[in-house]
């Protein structure tokens, strides 16, 4: 979309919402604008109208409050780091950046809790807590730079879901402006709920509700000691075997993360991470807790090992090791990028029992298609991440990209498993959503929807397949596109 | 009140929630209160909808049919050596797993990995309109679509009626030991609960006794690991180990609220470990009062006499039996609330939210 952003019949609008907050905070330059305009799936792109740097939450309130009346769209950010287009902006509308909310109002360290503002950094959490010996369990790949309103909004994962759960699981409480500009309180610092669980409805609503204010969160007391072990195998299938063998002895490890060929040589270039030579896949396991229980449990899980028909384990030996385990492990993400121009992340889940078979499949497309793909997934919750690579000035590429991405999408939904394990449905996922819910399902969250966002400005065009009921998300055109002031690519 | 209705499969329930204009959902009447609702709401009973519809011991999950009791889900689990680790309340009482559910209850062990509300996965159930729809997922994780799976936990039934719901469980822990820790008036309670919890220890239970000068610690793991912790703790905080069948015991009196009295009303509250002294001074003052404190200060268990009412106690709570209103504590009366209620139940099918 071209921004006529900068032009005259959006100027009342402009000096209306400008006259809200300070000076010097409302930004529409074309090269503020271009600097918001995508987010970490970079494939998509939008221009909004003009992006709001608030600093308090009064004047997030005011500003939500003003789209309401004004029936503009809206879209919060944190740090951009949706992979998922979460954080598209809506061409025309609003973003609102919420980073200079990052204050840290309270930390308690007898009860356990940290009160957020949402633009707080999720790392920045672990490390005002780590003092009191307390860390925040959920660890995004990206946590150094992801917001906890973001994680939020999108129910953040990361590598230690099957024990500690996902960011639903640690958020108590949560105070917001609905897009219909009221205010809520939800939850506590209880760690107990009574009554309907508001809080945990808001998490992962993927800012379609509205914008999280403050955000009450359980801090836990940090594991006493960690054993991390590397295992290479020569295929796919006996790591996933190894898996299946760790989870049916009745530990319950911290995280088991799987790695691909292709994923393993692209972080051994990337920071020189080292891997056992012939290995078509490794596996991470890790066991945490007291010394006397990660003690007994390590010797069962060494013994498992040991007989999966592993080419090498790697047990860390000291904390330096363990970090240069997780290091070449987060940084997989990123080190592909090295091998290709462009790449699609996704992060469907199966059933774990098939990740063997869903592994399989995706090597054949891979193969047969001719396009590039590495694995690096979260096995112990079956939450996969192909990455597909390609080259964004190949013509066709992205198309092709996308319909492996596509393929890959149904067969987790057929094998029973989910689109989506943690980055959300956003723009890249949602003409999927309706192949995990009838159209009656869909329905029903439209009106949920509409229950926080009766005019549809929050976060619009995420989530729900685009087609879909346009009666209840945006009747027709935009008013702001009946008027010329904005219009969509 | 005999229930008029007894649907045995979800298809049948849509058009048991269709075919009456105000309907409740019962299962086992374990907390009575939630469903106790003015005479002309219909009773569906759930007590044909039972048995475990699917059960991947290696995929952790299991899904049933809502009126399936708790203790038939829990036998099949633990022939496999799995749990639902927030303790289930109420299973011998009968308690089913869609009024476990709608109750939003979690026992002691809750402690350790969450409560009921961090198991749930999914959940297939009847709108106010009679659809019957599936939110959530069946895998241990997933992003897609509103969390209505866990909007469900502690809604009394009143944005609908659960048919299946789908579970995340747990390898058991080989052994469990009980230590009783000593804590001679409520200031020690709260402060042993506040300092317990934040230790190396990893706790799979944290309760603490009104009438007793204790606090229950509850450590779960390989037997050979909990020797030395077990030492660890009593060397922090003075008591001992309790036998293991005394202990057994002691654990099935709390899940079942057998500690509570007959009659009169029984509420959850919930606290926080700081508000344990005030809470257990409340209990104590009551003339025929009792009381629990369970999941390391966060829930309060409260049973009163008939008719003494619970107006003293400040907290936010749920009155699980006899008379009274069902919502305690300072009401959080949002628009929005109101708003959800008329998306899921636009007839007020099923009691509105104070009822």
């Amino acid at each position: 979309m071209k921004t006529r952003a900068a032009v005259v019949p959006s100027g009342g609008v402009l000096a209306r919402l400008a006259a809200l907050l300070p000076v010097g905070r409302v930004l529409t330059g074309p090269a503020q604008l271009a600097a918001y305009s995508s987010d970490g799936l970079t494939a998509f792109q939008a221009t909004p109208l003009a992006v709001v740097v608030p600093e308090s939450q009064e004047e997030v309130i005011a500003v939500v409050r003003f789209c309401h009346a004004e029936k503009l769209p809206f879209v919060a950010r944190g740090s951009g780091t949706s992979l998922s287009g979460g954080s598209l902006p809506f061409a025309g509308g609003i973003v609102l950046a919420l980073n200079r909310l990052n204050r840290i109002l309270r930390m308690d360290p007898a009860l356990r809790v940290a009160v957020v503002e949402p633009g707080t950094i999720n790392l920045a959490v672990t490390v005002a807590a780590q003092p009191f010996g307390l860390h925040y369990a959920p660890d995004p790949s990206s946590q150094s730079i992801c917001t906890i309103g973001g994680n939020v909004a999108f129910n953040a994962g990361g590598a230690h879901c099957l024990k500690y759960g996902m960011t639903s699981n640690h958020v108590l409480g949560i105070k917001a402006v609905l897009a219909s500009g009221e205010i809520v309180e939800f939850g506590g610092v209880s760690r107990e709920t009574i009554g309907p669980d508001w809080t945990g409805l808001f998490v992962g609503n993927e800012g379609l509700f509205g914008v999280a204010l403050e955000i009450t969160l359980q801090l836990l007391p940090r594991a006493e000691v960690f054993h991390t072990v590397l295992a290479g195998y020569r295929t796919l299938e006996q790591a996933g075997d190894a898996v299946a063998a760790v989870v049916a002895s009745g530990l319950l490890p911290g995280a088991i993360e799987i790695m691909d060929a292709l994923a393993l040589q692209a972080a051994a270039a990337a920071v020189h991470a080292d891997y056992p030579p012939g290995c078509e896949a490794v596996l991470i396991v890790e066991l945490e807790g007291p010394r006397e229980v990660v003690a007994v449990d390590r010797r069962r899980l060494d013994e498992l090992l040991a007989g999966s028909g592993p080419v090498e384990v790697r047990p860390a030996r000291d904390a330096a090791e363990r970090l240069a385990i997780w290091k070449g492990r987060k940084s997989a993400f990123s080190a592909v990028g090295r091998l290709s121009p462009d790449f699609i992340v996704q992060d469907g889940v199966v059933p774990r029992r098939r990740l063997g078979e869903a592994l399989r499949k995706i090597n054949a497309w891979s193969a047969e298609m001719g396009i590039r793909c590495a694995n690096v997934f979260h096995a112990g919750d079956g939450n996969l991440h192909p990455l597909i690579l390609y080259d964004g000035r190949e013509p066709g590429a992205l198309v092709r990209a996308e319909e492996l991405a596509a393929k890959i999408l149904r067969m987790c939904v057929e094998m029973g498993g989910s689109i989506t394990g943690e980055h959300g449905v956003g723009v890249e996922k949602r003409d999927y959503l309706p192949a995990m819910f009838s159209p009656d399902e869909i329905a029903c969250m439209h009106r949920v929807h509409a229950a926080f966002d009766p005019e549809g400005i929050a976060n619009p065009g995420k989530m729900f397949p685009s087609a879909e009921a346009p009666a209840l998300t945006h009747p027709g055109l935009h008013p702001l596109e009946k008027a010329g002031v904005i219009s969509r690519e | 009140m005999t229930p008029l209705l007894a649907p045995a499969t979800p298809a049948e329930l849509a058009s048991a929630v269709r075919s009456v204009p105000r309907v409740i959902v019962v299962g086992a009447g374990t907390k009575a209160r939630l469903a106790a609702v003015a005479d002309d709401f219909v009773r569906i009973s759930t007590k044909k909808m039972s048995g475990i519809v699917e059960y991947e011991p290696s995929e952790f999950t299991f899904t049933a049919l809502a009126g399936t009791p708790l203790r038939d889900i829990m036998a099949v689990l633990a022939a496999r050596g799995q749990y639902l680790p927030f303790d289930p309340m109420l299973a011998e009482a009968g308690a089913t797993i869609g009024g476990t559910v709608a109750a939003g209850l979690s026992g002691p062990g809750r402690w350790r990995f969450g409560g009921l509300r961090d198991f749930i996965l999914g959940v297939q159930f009847v709108d106010g309109e009679g659809r019957l729809l599936r939110m959530g997922g069946k895998v241990v994780k997933n992003a897609a679509g509103f969390d209505l799976p866990k909007f469900f936990v502690g809604s009394a039934g009143r944005f609908g009626a659960l048919a299946e719901v789908t579970f995340k469980v747990f390898p058991r822990p080989r052994a469990l030991r009980t230590l009783q820790l000593e804590a001679k008036n409520s200031a020690a309670k709260a402060r042993l609960l506040t300092a317990a919890a934040n230790t190396r220890w990893e706790l799979d239970a944290l309760d603490a006794s009104i009438d007793e000068p204790a606090v229950y610690a509850r450590l779960g793991g390989p037997p050979e690991a909990l020797e030395p912790l077990a030492a660890e703790v009593l060397a922090r905080f003075p008591g001992r180990v309790v036998d293991e069948s005394v202990a057994a015991a002691l654990w099935r009196e709390v899940v079942e609220l057998r500690w509570a009295r007959e009659d009169g009303e029984l509420a959850k509250m919930a606290l926080t470990p700081a508000d344990v002294p005030e809470f257990v001074g409340l209990v104590r003052g009551l003339s025929g009062a009792r009381g629990w404190i369970s999941g390391g200060g966060n829930v309060g268990y409260v049973s009163v006499p008939p008719g003494a009412g619970f107006s003293a106690f400040p907290w936010s709570g749920v009155t699980l039996r006899g008379a009274g209103p069902l919502w305690l504590g300072p009401p959080r009366n949002f628009v929005v609330m109101h708003a959800v209620k008329a998306a899921l139940d636009p007839q007020k099918r099923f009691p509105n939210l104070d009822d």
